[in-house]
């Protein structure tokens, strides 16, 4: 963090504060001073989205589970309680169950550009493998959070999901139940989701500061993916990135509003609206979109513990990718066969998406089996050999060559 | 190819892939769709229409109320704004037509007249009583225009995000009460069934609950199996989403809101970046090697 010992609050109070505590330093050198490469494109905002949507989770989340009741008798009426007599309560719970969805589509973004960019790569593997971290925080915690609404689809999806660590050889019923508290999901299961759904959020909100902290360490990536060399490539945090990032939050929130004030059921189950009833099982169980890609790759491997192996393969994997992709080149701008097959993979995720809601039967098991198959082959074969094989194209000298040479 | 067209080419790419594979599952999608109907709260600006649903009311009282329960309204929602708008005098008169279950003061089960602030006391004292009667429970309809919907398909489901469409419910119901038909040739039917062209293996245990002129309508609207049933799917509609008139009321403020915060931000922005975007000296011709921000 740089810029640090050079803040000098004028005030004489703030003065004596910052003697003691030099938290005015830190923002400062954080927020204000730190340089960030020129050249950041729009896809840069969305850290800054996510952080937003952190925040908007955060707090609907709070005043919501002022008026919830985790109880499996009175969750499903809670929830419609808050939607009915609440004040603005409507408004709450489509916020918070469409702020899922938009966090995790912010999140999704963030890793393609990351993956785009080069940025997992070296001095940034930390930050990726805090990013992967992240992902699963926040796969557990949406997860659970739709269970709470306690309909036919949280339970089912409790149940399917809780199901998967039965797949563990000799212990694996024993775990499921220790999950369940009981030997079925009920209210025990209810209540735990709650606790750890409230906990999680800052459990992620303390795993961001690290993500942001080791940021500052490196520094960010740009999309020349060469590092900044002096002055000239950088602009400072301050007004540059917080009217950008502002800027792109703003836009975001139109699309958020969208969904929120006009289609606010469009992303959720029609199921979900019935209540739970463990003695009726819905025609089909789907998972949140968010986790479809997921949810295909489990269905599209005939054998339950190697489909949950490979589930759970799917993220792990992610967290391997800095030393899985050995280009020594960045940014998929300079790497012309990357570039296709990073598209490739792309439209392998929403291929995976939309093959995991549909029945696992007939054609659709076969396709998400080639999807499947790609999508470890990206990692685990393309990857490794492009950056043997690969003709990089030429890298420019500085980040304001990069811009401005192309300009001038 | 630039970022853009990239992704472009990307999403139709993988449009085009599930497009070309979707003929190969229509076999699974044997259903027929519920018709769109004309609703007044569909789009941006939808609100309800209060005639209709108090119309609605009607039926539910008169008709769907026998079997179906509404636990989660109360009278008194009948009279709060974005609803069926009845006078506090008028839901105060028909809560007093509806009998509660209550104790009096020395713990005897008495029943008293309704008031309020009670909710619709519900047609069966329990789901085992209403499932002896029918072999199926008839469902709650407090949530059910929410709780039913039908298939979209690609690539229905992605243009639906920008039509706002969101009536699917609303739709089923009413091609639902209209949907009874007499089973096609070879359909095996079991004796307690009825055959309903949009009911999801055509065989569902509620008998056709509604004919025309059955609901007598004092607002000179026709009697007809159309109208009743657009009603009825309408007034559950607002039992399901009773804050809809203020939900999009208010999404168009913030609409408005957003998008000029937006433009005032982009202008903002233009400005802060000019400089570092077109530097002065690049601007007149000199070496970019050599400027400085």
């Amino acid at each position: 963090m740089s810029g640090h010992a050079t803040y000098q609050p004028k005030n004489k109070a703030l003065q004596w504060f910052e003697k003691r505590l030099p938290l005015g330093g830190l923002i400062y050198s954080s927020f204000v001073s730190y340089p960030t490469p020129r050249n950041l494109n729009y896809w840069w905002t969305f850290g800054g989205i996510l952080s937003f949507m952190l925040a908007v989770q955060i707090i609907t989340g709070v005043v919501l589970a002022m008026h919830y009741t985790p109880n499996t008798a009175l969750a499903f009426d809670s929830v419609e309680g808050i939607m009915r007599d609440v004040n603005y309560g409507w408004l709450l719970r489509y916020v918070h169950a469409n702020g899922a969805s938009m966090f995790f589509l912010a999140a999704y973004l963030h890793m393609f550009r990351g993956m785009y960019y080069g940025s997992y790569k070296e001095p940034r593997e930390v930050l990726w493998i805090l990013g992967v971290i992240l992902l699963l925080l926040m796969i557990a915690t949406g997860f659970m959070g739709y269970v709470l609404v306690w309909g036919q689809m949280s339970f089912w999806a409790a149940t399917v999901i809780t199901n998967l660590f039965s797949a563990i050889p000799g212990v694996g019923h024993a775990i499921v139940t220790w999950l369940w508290g009981g030997y079925a999901v009920g209210n025990p299961t209810l209540n735990r989701f709650f606790s750890l759904h409230y906990l999680l959020p800052f459990v992620i909100a303390g795993v961001v500061v690290l993500h942001v902290w080791a940021l500052h360490v490196a520094g960010q990536n740009n999309p020349s993916g060469i590092e900044p060399k002096s002055a000239k490539d950088t602009v400072p945090f301050t007004p540059y990135a917080t009217i950008k990032d502002g800027f792109g939050i703003m836009v975001f929130c139109i699309v958020f509003a969208w969904f929120v004030f006009y289609i606010p059921n469009y992303l959720g189950h029609a199921d979900n609206y019935i209540p739970a009833n463990p003695a009726v099982t819905p025609s089909e169980i789907v998972p949140e979109w968010y986790y479809l890609p997921f949810y295909a790759i489990l269905r599209s491997i005939p054998n339950k513990l190697l489909g949950v192996i490979a589930l759970f393969s799917s993220i792990a994997i992610l967290a391997f990718l800095p030393w899985l992709d050995t280009s020594k080149v960045r940014s998929a701008r300079y790497r012309p066969v990357y570039r296709q097959f990073f598209w490739l993979f792309v439209a392998t995720c929403i291929m995976l998406g939309w093959l995991g809601s549909k029945p696992p039967e007939g054609i659709y098991v076969i396709l998400a089996r080639i999807f499947t198959f790609y999508y470890f082959a990206y990692f685990l074969v393309i990857l490794p050999l492009l950056g043997v094989f690969e003709r990089t194209k030429p890298l420019p000298n500085s980040i304001a060559e990069s811009v401005l040479g192309a300009k001038a | 190819m630039n970022m853009q067209h990239r992704i472009l080419a990307t999403v139709a790419a993988a449009g085009f892939a599930i497009a070309f594979a979707a003929p190969a599952f229509a076999q699974l999608a044997e259903q027929e769709p519920p018709p769109h109907l004309q609703w007044s709260f569909s789009g941006p600006f939808g609100q309800y229409d209060q005639a209709q649903l108090q119309r609605g009311f009607k039926i539910y009282r008169e008709v769907c109320s026998n079997c179906h329960s509404l636990n989660l309204i109360a009278f008194r929602n009948l009279a709060e704004p974005g609803g069926p708008g009845f006078s506090e005098a008028q839901v105060k008169k028909i809560a007093s037509e509806y009998k509660i279950k209550a104790l009096n003061d020395k713990g005897e089960p008495i029943e008293r007249p309704g008031r309020p602030a009670d909710h619709f006391p519900p047609p069966f004292p329990n789901d085992l009583a209403a499932k002896a009667m029918f072999g199926v429970a008839p469902p709650d309809m407090s949530t059910l225009a929410k709780a039913r919907t039908y298939q979209r398909g690609f690539p229905w489901f992605v243009f639906d995000i920008f039509t706002q469409y969101q009536e699917e419910g609303p739709d089923y119901i009413a091609a639902i009460l209209k949907g009874y038909k007499q089973p096609p040739k070879g359909f095996h039917l079991p004796p307690d069934g009825h055959y309903n062209e949009y009911f999801p293996g055509h065989n569902i245990a509620m008998p056709p609950p509604l004919t025309a002129g059955q609901v007598k309508y004092t607002d000179g609207s026709p009697e007809t199996m159309d109208q009743y049933s657009k009603d009825i799917a309408a007034f559950l509609m607002w039992a399901s989403e009773p804050h809809l008139d203020a939900r999009k009321r208010i999404g168009f403020q913030v609409m408005v809101f957003l998008i000029v915060l937006s433009g005032l931000l982009y202008f903002t922005k233009k400005k802060v970046w000019h400089d570092v975007e077109h530097p002065r000296e690049v601007v007149h011709g000199q070496d970019p090697a050599k400027t400085t921000i």
